[in-house]
């Protein structure tokens, strides 16, 4: 065996151990329900915003606390606490992508990812959706 | 039925050309093959006279299209659908262009356009390899034409066209106003209710949106050159292509890297990604075909000086021409949705994507297995003393980093096909940076040392000889960095620590090395060390990305005091992390943050692009510099609500400081209430306009509000709670610090409720009789919270970027006039 053939095999070994050691870091998208069960474990959550209750948002008193309740699409909701400043335009999006981890009674997000039918979008139907709710 | 105002002649035209050039790049491609497979000379020239007119007219068409779909945006004609969704009437010239590849026809459509400018190149240089390249170009630009076709074939919809109608899309559907009140059907004049377009996404209103995407799809574009002389070159089974191809690999490097760090510069400048790199899918997918085009421009070099490693090469160009294809999948097809943040949306193409992806990669890998044992490779095994067994081992872990990051990235499409729910890792970046940060080691080293080696043998003198004062001089470079530096990145442990200083000491060997080698090794001939600067270039790029990275540094910690924190930001544990990054400031009100004092001093909207710009002083607390910064914020269109924020910096040569608004309220009504004073004792309840307040205690001191208290001063805090008529409880604690006679107040607010509560004396200190002023304004006055970035050396990282560029193009530069010369090695 050529030390070349010895160098490639023993490469391509050391990025296969790199992508199985990252599927140990990766996490799940979870329901709200499911991510309960498993308190303290990082997971994505894909909800809606619950407009029904209140959305506390005080940049006076701390700019850096946002509270809001999510629903999910079984129904089911939990207290979201955000630590950072409230995005920009959630009100308007249809889905967020949360992640963080279910501590005690509330969901301690860490990031939101807003999903706006009208952001980066040219999809006709998405833009109606918000024109007919409005 | 006739619609009154209305413009249909332009998407006549423009369909007609979208069909033409569908039906042209066919055929071109059909007449490039006849002409590449015909043995005979005469009937391979008429073949060719024929392929060039087709060709000329494909690029009239495409030229035709993108001049009548900037006529119907510049003009405004909403009735289009393309004008509607992507432009409005306030847009400013200079961004009309960017309305464009907003959406993915037009972006389509800029990558046909290259392709023809390609093409003419190619017509004009490429001599007998014209045929075989051509053939292959073609048949992309066919593949393109069908993406802008939106035509129907048995059902399925087929690309997706620029030139529709609004009406035609269902836009007005569900909106009365555009309909006839008798026939319920659309008006004869509905135009004259259409008023506006949904405009231009406002992250997008940005020069570097204007400039980038044009940049990065000629990068796109020029990758098929490589790849399509290696289809030309597996079909006849010739291999001196290698040749002309190499510099169109430098300049596909060279466009596609500049594209992509345009794209970072985008992202740094409006702060849309926290920095200029995120390792965002749409990011990686641009970045790995340039990491395996420079892989295979490398086994290219490896090749025309040594006669090993053509099947790498010949590999390395087709994949980087497929990953360019499975970015546009990833980026166009809606499969990112929920791991990006900018990805283009679905239009239902997912099925045309994915067979655009297949019917180059599965006909290439498929030649290519079959030709591999038939081109040519030498049995005898490299020298480890030789230049190319190291290049090449450079190449191969350029390769692997880009398949290991793809791999990552694809974790979406995994799901897709595999039904699972796995989603990124908490920490993405660092997932990614933990393994990078080792490939920069490898070829930061590699770049270093490579150029000091000879190929096939190196006499281990000479080697030693010239390599020890570069050496000894990156040594001393970065063991300066890593001891004054104040790199202490240890949030991810002593481990990454370490790599990210063996990491600091291979980029700056790496710059030394071969800014020296222009010396040593080539005796000051800056002409020919096109590779010598562009090696340069890199080292400077990743000295640039490792230190910049490690030392981003947040000012503007909300350390006011103005509400406690929840928990310790900073604690081990901490869901929430550390993001208490947000600092509000009241108008006119010096802020502490950290060196500087604050103060959010005016806004003002500028009609001509629709901003309001607010200006922030900032006064250094030692007394030295004072500057103003005015980040802005442009409403949201296309139904958003909020506000988008643009930051504004102050540049240094060695940092920037960012700052940009998280959000912001104005005080629109006039402020006439003043403080009502009340008598009130602890455990009393008071009513105010939409509820009561609760006065618990009277605390002396606190020590959570230990912040707000002055050195020297006694402070009484007032322990409230507003409870308003939903409900809802907001503790408040409004006090006053005293310094001998001196009196301080400290009020606090609920802005929800639009209460503000002052503690104002003590009246009777027997029987705890207290004063408080309520204040029941229209609103509060103007506050805003923003963020506060530093980030250091980041010009290194650009300087590397332009340094790299130049030394591409000095070699570009080298081998084209060698070529024309006849000359055959250059290096």
């Amino acid at each position: 065996m050529k030390k070349m053939h010895i160098i490639v095999l023993v490469c391509i070994a050391a990025a296969i151990v790199v992508l199985i050691s990252y599927t140990g870091d990766l996490t799940t998208y979870e329901t709200i329900a499911s991510a309960k069960e498993k308190e303290g474990k990082f997971v994505n959550l894909i909800v809606k915003l619950d407009k029904a209750q209140p959305m506390e948002y005080d940049a006076v008193k701390n700019p850096n606390y946002l509270t809001f309740t999510a629903v999910d699409t079984l129904g089911n909701n939990i207290k979201v606490v955000y630590h950072n400043n409230k995005p920009t335009d959630m009100e308007k999006s249809e889905r967020l992508v949360l992640k963080g981890r279910v501590q005690g009674d509330h969901f301690e997000c860490k990031d939101i990812l807003l999903k706006c039918p009208s952001k980066y979008k040219d999809d006709p139907k998405a833009n109606k959706t918000i024109q007919t709710n409005s | 039925m006739n619609y009154i105002g209305e413009h249909l002649l332009p998407g006549q035209i423009g369909h007609f050309f979208a069909v033409l050039s569908l039906v042209v790049s066919l055929l071109a491609t059909v007449t490039y093959a006849l002409a590449f497979r015909t043995a005979d000379p005469m009937a391979k020239q008429s073949w060719l006279k024929l392929s060039r007119g087709l060709f000329f007219v494909e690029t009239i068409s495409v030229l035709s299209m993108f001049v009548t779909l900037y006529y119907i945006i510049s003009n405004h004609l909403f009735e289009y659908k393309y004008a509607f969704t992507h432009s409005d009437l306030s847009l400013q010239v200079e961004y009309l262009l960017a309305c464009f590849w907003e959406g993915q026809e037009g972006s389509f459509m800029l990558w046909s356009f290259w392709h023809c400018v390609l093409g003419w190149i190619l017509i004009w240089r490429s001599k007998e390899w014209e045929a075989g390249v051509m053939m292959v170009v073609s048949f992309a630009q066919f593949c393109l034409a069908t993406m802008v076709l939106g035509i129907y074939f048995f059902g399925n919809k087929v690309g997706s066209s620029p030139f529709v109608l609004s009406r035609n899309e269902g836009f007005f559907d569900s909106a009365p106003i555009f309909k006839d009140v008798m026939t319920g059907h659309l008006r004869a004049d509905y135009l004259t209710q259409l008023k506006d377009g949904f405009g231009l996404n406002t992250l997008l209103q940005n020069y570097w949106m204007v400039i980038h995407p044009p940049i990065l799809f000629l990068g796109f574009a020029s990758t098929i050159v490589p790849f399509a002389y290696a289809m030309a070159g597996l079909f006849s089974r010739k291999h001196e292509w290698i040749k002309p191809a190499l510099p169109w690999a430098s300049f596909s490097a060279a466009v596609l890297g500049t594209g992509v760090m345009m794209g970072a510069a985008w992202a740094y400048e409006s702060l849309s990604f926290g920095g200029y790199w995120a390792w965002d899918p749409v990011e990686n997918a641009s970045l790995v075909p340039w990491l395996t085009l420079v892989a295979g421009l490398h086994t290219n070099l490896i090749y025309r000086n040594t006669g090993y490693s053509l099947r790498p090469t010949y590999f390395f160009y087709i994949i980087s021409f497929i990953l360019v294809l499975y970015s546009t999948f990833l980026t166009r097809s809606g499969i990112l949705g929920d791991t990006s943040v900018h990805a283009f949306t679905d239009l239902g193409m997912n099925t045309q994507l994915l067979l655009f992806v297949l019917v180059f990669l599965l006909p290439a890998l498929f030649l290519y297995f079959k030709e591999y044992k038939k081109i040519p490779s030498i049995v005898k095994e490299e020298n480890t003393y030789s230049r190319e067994f190291w290049i090449f081992i450079g190449s191969l872990v350029l390769f692997l980093s880009g398949i290991v990051i793809i791999a990552k990235t694809s974790v979406p499409v995994f799901n897709k096909l595999f039904g699972t729910n796995i989603a990124p890792p908490e920490d993405a970046e660092f997932a990614y940076n933990q393994i990078q940060i080792f490939v920069a080691i490898v070829i930061g080293l590699l770049t270093a040392i490579s150029q000091y080696l000879k190929y096939k043998d190196t006499p281990k003198a000479f080697f030693g000889k010239k390599v020890w004062i570069p050496t000894l001089i990156a040594v001393l470079i970065s063991l300066t960095i890593s001891f004054f530096g104040d790199v202490h990145y240890d949030k991810k442990g002593p481990g990454f620590l370490f790599a990210i200083h063996m990491a600091i000491f291979a980029a700056v060997y790496a710059v030394v090395a071969n800014a020296a080698y222009v010396w040593l090794g080539m005796k000051g001939k800056i002409k020919a060390a096109g590779a010598s600067v562009a090696h340069v270039g890199f080292g400077l790029v990743l000295v640039g990305i490792l230190i910049s990275s490690s030392k981003k540094t947040v000012l503007s910690w909300n350390t006011t005091g103005i509400t406690p924190l929840q928990g310790d930001p900073k604690a081990k544990g901490n869901a929430a992390g550390d993001p208490a990054e947000n600092l509000t400031l009241f108008k006119g009100v010096p802020t502490d943050m950290g060196k500087f004092m604050v103060t959010y001093a005016k806004d003002t909207v500028n009609p001509l692009d629709r901003k309001r710009y607010f200006e922030i002083d900032f006064s250094a607390k030692n007394g030295g510099e004072k500057f103003q910064l005015y980040p802005d914020v442009i409403k949201q269109n296309k139904g958003g609500e909020g506000f988008s924020a643009n930051p504004a910096a102050q540049h240094y040569w060695h940092k920037d400081i960012f700052v940009y608004i998280t959000s912001f309220q104005e005080n629109n009504r006039e402020d006439t209430t003043t403080f009502r004073n009340r008598e009130t004792k602890v455990g009393d309840t008071l009513f105010y306009g939409n509820g009561f307040i609760i006065l618990h205690k009277v605390s002396v001191n606190p020590p959570e509000q230990k912040a707000k208290i002055l050195p020297g001063e006694t402070a009484l805090f007032l322990d409230m709670t507003v409870i308003s008529k939903d409900g809802r409880r907001y503790p408040v604690t409004p006090g006053i610090a005293l310094q001998g006679m001196q009196l301080r107040s400290l009020p606090d607010s609920v802005v929800s409720q639009s209460l503000v509560l002052k503690f104002n004396k003590v009246l009777d200190q027997n029987t705890g009789k207290l004063e408080i002023g309520i204040k029941e304004s229209g609103a509060i006055t103007d506050l805003i919270t923003l963020k506060v970035y530093e980030f250091p050396m980041i010009n290194i990282l650009w300087l590397g970027v332009v340094v790299m560029v130049i030394g591409f193009g000095m070699s570009i530069f080298q081998r084209v006039k060698a070529a024309g010369r006849g000359a055959l090695r250059v290096s």
